[in-house]
C-alpha cells in the first residue's frame, strides 16, 4: 500500500495546476460561463494538448491508458477551480461507456477525435419520473429491421446541449422499473428526431431536456452490456466526482481560513475566536474523511466484483456528501454576508457540491441501499 | 500510488490471524468478546504469549525487541488483534513509557526496563493529570525535591487508569516552581509503586466499574537513577509520548468486531415484531456509522504510509489529528447503537455481588447489561488524550495558523 504519486502522477498534478492556476480565476471563470457553450473551448483545446481528454482510453486506441488515480489527480484540481468544461460527460463517462461497451471501430473513429477535443459526449438517464434509478427507463428502444428506433424523454442531461454523441438508456423489453431489458444506445445528436433544449444548472455549468421522436439508429449503435454497463460507468463517475468534491472542498476551507485570518470585527481577526477556530478545525476533518473516500474510490473503481464495487461507491457518496455538505455550508457561515453574493467565489463552491451531491443518488438514496445490501462491512 | 494490500501483507494477516486462534485463551476471548475488559491475568497471559511470538513490541527498534516491519505490517498485527477480539499489548508500557525510554533512557534504564516493559513482567501505569491539572496538563503541581541522591515526591494524580494493577508509575512532577514558562520546571520519573507513602484509592466511573484511581504522594523517595532524560526537561517526554500515539487511538479493528458482533446480535434482538434488524431506522444508523469507519481505516492508513517514510521526508499530516476526533466519536455511537438494541433490557445493571452487598438473580444476558454500562464509559473517549477541544485547538493553531 503506497498512497505517494509516481513522477508522472506529480507531473500530471502540477501541469494542470498551474494551468487553472493561469487561466482560471474567479474573474476568468465568470467569462467562460457567459459565453455561448457556457463553459471555454480555448481551455477544453489546452486540456487536449496536456493530454487529459485522452487520459482514459487504451494506447492502441490512441489514448494514454491512464487510471482512476490519474482522474482522481485531475478531478481533484478541476475541483479547486470550479472549471465548467464538459470533462466528466465527455471523458468520465462518456469515455467509460466507450471502453467496455463500445466495439473496436467505434473506439477507433471516435477516441482520437475525443482526445483531439474535437468531439463531445453526454450521457442521457435521468427522466422525469426516474429520479435516481437508473434501471427506471420509459424511454424505448424498438426493433426496426437490423436497427432500433428511439422514442422518449432524457432531462437534466448533463452537457447535453453542446454534445455530438448522446448515450441514452432506453427500454428494449419490461416494465418500466425492470432491471433486465435496458440497453445502452449511442445516438448522433444530430440524428433526425432528437431535439435539445439547453439550461443552465445551479452550480453555473450547462444541462439539456432531450426528446427522442422516432429516432432511427443502426444496429451498432447498442453498446455492449446494459444496465450493468451504465451501472460501472457510473461507479467510475462517483470516484471522479469525489475526487472533484475534494478539490471544492480544499479550496472552499482554504479559502475561508484566509478569511478568518484578515476579516477584523470587536477589533481583532475573527479567527482569533475560539468558537470559529473550532469549526474551522472540523471542516478540516471533514475534508481529510472526504479524501480518505476519494482514494477509497479511485481504489474500488476498478473492482471487478460489481456488487462490491456498487457497496463501497454507495459508502463514498455517503461519506463524501456528508462532508461536503458540512464544509460548503461553513464556508459561507464563518464569511457571512460576503459568501452569499453571486460576486464571491465561497458560495460557488456550496453550489457546486450540492450538485455533486445530488447527482447518481444523495446520501439518502444510498444509506437505504446500503443497509438493505448488508452494510459496509459484510460478515466474513 | 497503490492503494491494495500487497499479497504478502494479506499473507501476513492470515499468519496473524492462525496464530492468535491457535493461542488466545477461550476464556480471554469468550470475556473480550462479550465486551468487557480482560482481567489482569488474562492480559498479562497474553502478553507474555506476543512477546515469546517476538509480537509485543514491533514497533520498537529491533535491538529492544521490535521488528523491521513496515508500518502497515504492524497495523495489520494490531488490527487483528483487535478485531479477534484479543487483549492489545499494555499501552502505557508499550506504546507510552518504551518509546520515551528508548528515545531519552540512560543505557541503564533501557536494559532494566524495556524486556520488563515488553513482557509486562511490570505494570506501569501513568501519572500525569491532577486535579487542577487535566487540559492544561503543564499547570501541574506535584512537587519533586532533590534531596542527596534521592526527590521527595508529595502531591497527588487522579484519573490513574488501572493503578490498582500496576507495579511502577511513570510521574510528571514539578522540580523547579520558579521557572520562566510552567513547561520548563517539569521532570519525568519511574516509581515503584511499593515505595512507601503511596496510597491508591480508588474511583468509581458512572458505569461501576473500578478502572481508574487516586494516587496520593507523600514523602515518597525516589532514586535520582529513576528521572528520565534531563532534570526540568521532563515536558519534552511528555510531549514526544503525546504525540506518539496517533494511530492507536483510532481503534478501528476494535470497532469493526463491536459492529461485526452488533450484527449478530441485531438478527436475534426484538425490533417490534421483527429483528431489530430489519428496522429501517436502526439498520440506517447501522450502515451510517459503518461508512464513517470505512473513512477512518482509510485515513488510519494514510496516517500508517506517511509513517513508512523516513523521518526527515515527514510533513506533519493533518489526517492524524482526524484519528482521534473521529475514532472516539464513533466508539461512542457504536455504544449508543448497542442501547438501541438493548431496549428495555438495557436497563439492567450488571450483576456484581460483590459491590451490591445483595444477590441479585441474572435476568439479561451479558451483552444487555453491557449495552449501557459501556455508554457511560466511553463518553470518557472523547476527554482523555487531549479531548476533542484540544484536538482541535492543536489542528486550529498547528495546520490551520488560526
Amino acid at each position: 500500500m503506497d498512497f505517494d504519486l509516481s513522477e508522472d502522477q506529480r507531473l500530471l498534478q502540477d501541469s494542470l495546476q498551474k494551468l487553472l492556476k493561469d487561466k482560471y480565476g474567479f474573474e476568468q471563470r465568470k467569462g467562460y460561463m457567459k459565453s455561448e457553450t457556457g463553459w471555454s473551448r480555448d481551455l477544453w483545446a489546452a486540456y487536449a494538448e496536456l493530454g487529459l481528454l485522452g487520459m482514459p482510453f487504451a494506447e492502441a486506441d490512441g489514448g494514454l491508458g491512464y487510471g482512476a488515480v490519474e482522474t482522481m489527480i485531475v478531478m481533484e484540481q478541476f475541483g479547486r477551480a470550479l472549471a465548467l468544461e464538459p470533462f466528466v460527460s465527455t471523458v468520465v463517462m462518456g469515455g467509460g461507456f466507450l471502453r467496455h461497451g463500445a466495439s473496436a471501430e467505434q473506439r477507433a473513429a471516435m477516441v482520437p477525435e475525443i482526445a483531439a477535443g474535437k468531439r463531445l459526449l453526454a450521457f442521457a438517464h435521468t427522466e422525469p419520473q426516474s429520479r435516481f434509478d437508473l434501471h427506471d427507463v420509459a424511454t424505448t428502444a424498438k426493433k426496426d429491421g437490423a436497427g432500433w428506433i428511439l422514442d422518449g424523454r432524457k432531462g437534466v442531461v448533463l452537457h447535453g446541449d453542446t454534445a455530438d454523441d448522446l448515450v441514452v438508456t432506453a427500454r428494449i423489453s419490461g416494465q418500466r422499473r425492470d432491471r433486465e431489458g435496458i440497453g445502452v444506445f449511442l445516438v448522433p445528436a444530430t440524428a433526425q428526431g432528437v431535439s435539445r433544449r439547453g439550461f443552465r444548472t445551479s452550480d453555473g455549468q450547462r444541462a439539456a431536456d432531450i426528446t427522442f421522436d422516432n429516432v432511427k439508429v443502426g444496429p451498432e449503435a447498442e453498446l455492449k452490456g446494459g444496465l450493468a454497463l451504465a451501472e460501472r460507468v457510473v461507479d467510475e463517475t462517483i470516484a471522479a466526482l469525489a475526487a472533484e468534491a475534494v478539490g471544492c472542498m480544499e479550496a472552499a476551507k482554504d479559502l475561508t481560513v484566509d478569511y478568518l485570518k484578515t476579516r477584523k470585527q470587536f477589533g481583532r481577526p475573527i479567527g482569533s475566536f475560539q468558537a470559529l477556530q473550532h469549526r474551522a478545525a472540523e471542516m478540516m476533518v471533514c475534508l481529510e474523511q472526504a479524501r480518505s473516500m476519494a482514494m477509497l474510490a479511485a481504489m474500488m473503481a476498478s473492482e471487478p466484483d460489481a456488487a462490491e464495487r456498487r457497496r463501497q461507491m454507495r459508502a463514498v457518496k455517503i461519506e463524501v456528501g456528508r462532508n461536503a455538505r458540512f464544509v460548503g455550508q461553513q464556508t459561507i457561515q464563518m464569511h457571512g454576508g460576503i459568501a452569499m453574493t453571486m460576486e464571491y467565489a465561497g458560495g460557488h463552491y456550496l453550489k457546486r457540491l450540492t450538485v455533486i451531491e445530488n447527482m447518481f443518488g444523495d446520501m439518502d438514496h444510498h444509506l437505504a441501499a446500503l443497509s438493505e445490501e448488508g452494510g459496509v462491512f459484510l460478515a466474513a | 500510488m497503490e492503494l491494495r494490500f500487497t499479497e504478502e501483507e494479506r499473507a501476513f494477516r492470515q499468519e496473524v490471524r492462525e496464530w492468535i486462534d491457535a493461542n488466545l485463551p477461550a476464556e480471554t476471548r469468550e470475556r473480550m468478546a462479550s465486551g468487557r475488559t480482560p482481567t489482569k491475568a488474562m492480559q498479562v497471559d497474553w502478553q507474555k504469549r506476543l512477546y515469546a511470538k517476538g509480537w509485543a513490541v514491533p514497533h520498537w527498534p529491533v535491538e529492544w525487541g521490535g521488528q523491521p516491519w513496515s508500518a502497515i505490517k504492524r497495523f495489520i498485527l494490531s488490527e487483528e488483534i483487535q478485531s479477534t477480539p484479543a487483549p492489545s499489548p499494555l499501552g502505557f508500557n508499550c506504546n507510552m513509557l518504551g518509546p520515551v525510554l528508548i528515545a531519552f533512557g540512560t543505557e541503564e534504564q533501557k536494559k532494566f526496563f524495556l524486556p520488563k516493559l515488553a513482557s509486562l513482567d511490570l505494570w506501569f501505569c501513568q501519572g500525569f493529570s491532577e486535579p487542577g491539572a487535566g487540559s492544561d496538563l503543564a499547570s501541574l503541581k506535584t512537587r519533586a525535591v532533590r534531596e542527596g541522591d534521592h526527590y521527595i515526591v508529595n502531591g497527588q494524580k487522579t484519573w490513574t487508569t488501572l493503578a490498582q494493577h500496576a507495579d511502577w508509575i511513570f510521574l510528571l512532577v514539578r522540580t523547579d516552581p520558579n521557572a520562566a514558562k510552567q513547561q520548563e520546571g517539569i521532570s519525568f520519573l519511574v516509581v515503584d509503586m511499593k515505595t512507601p507513602g503511596i496510597t491508591v484509592r480508588p474511583i468509581i466511573t458512572i458505569d461501576g466499574a473500578h478502572e481508574v484511581n487516586e494516587v496520593f504522594f507523600d514523602d515518597v523517595k525516589v532514586p535520582v537513577a529513576n528521572l528520565v532524560g534531563t532534570e526540568n526537561r521532563g515536558w519534552d517526554c511528555a510531549k514526544f509520548l503525546l504525540s506518539n500515539e496517533r494511530t492507536g487511538q483510532a481503534r478501528v479493528g476494535a470497532s469493526k468486531e463491536r459492529i461485526r458482533r452488533l450484527k449478530l446480535i441485531a438478527k436475534e434482538a426484538p425490533g417490534g415484531g421483527r429483528p431489530i434488524i430489519e428496522d429501517p431506522r436502526f439498520r440506517s444508523r447501522l450502515t451510517d456509522v459503518e461508512v464513517q469507519l470505512k473513512a477512518l481505516e482509510m485515513t488510519t492508513l494514510r496516517v500508517l504510509a506517511d509513517e513508512n517514510r523516513q523521518l526527515s521526508q515527514r510533513k506533519p499530516n493533518p489526517a492524524s489529528s482526524v484519528l482521534k476526533i473521529r475514532g472516539t466519536e464513533l466508539q461512542q455511537a457504536i455504544s449508543e447503537l448497542y442501547v438501541m438494541a438493548a431496549g428495555p433490557y438495557g436497563l439492567v445493571a450488571p450483576h456484581d455481588p460483590e459491590a451490591d452487598g445483595r444477590n441479585e438473580p441474572d435476568v439479561a444476558e451479558d451483552w444487555q447489561t453491557l449495552a449501557q454500562a459501556t455508554y457511560f464509559n466511553w463518553r470518557k473517549q472523547s476527554i482523555y488524550g487531549g479531548s476533542t477541544e484540544i484536538q482541535k485547538n492543536i489542528m486550529a493553531k498547528a495546520f490551520l495558523g488560526l
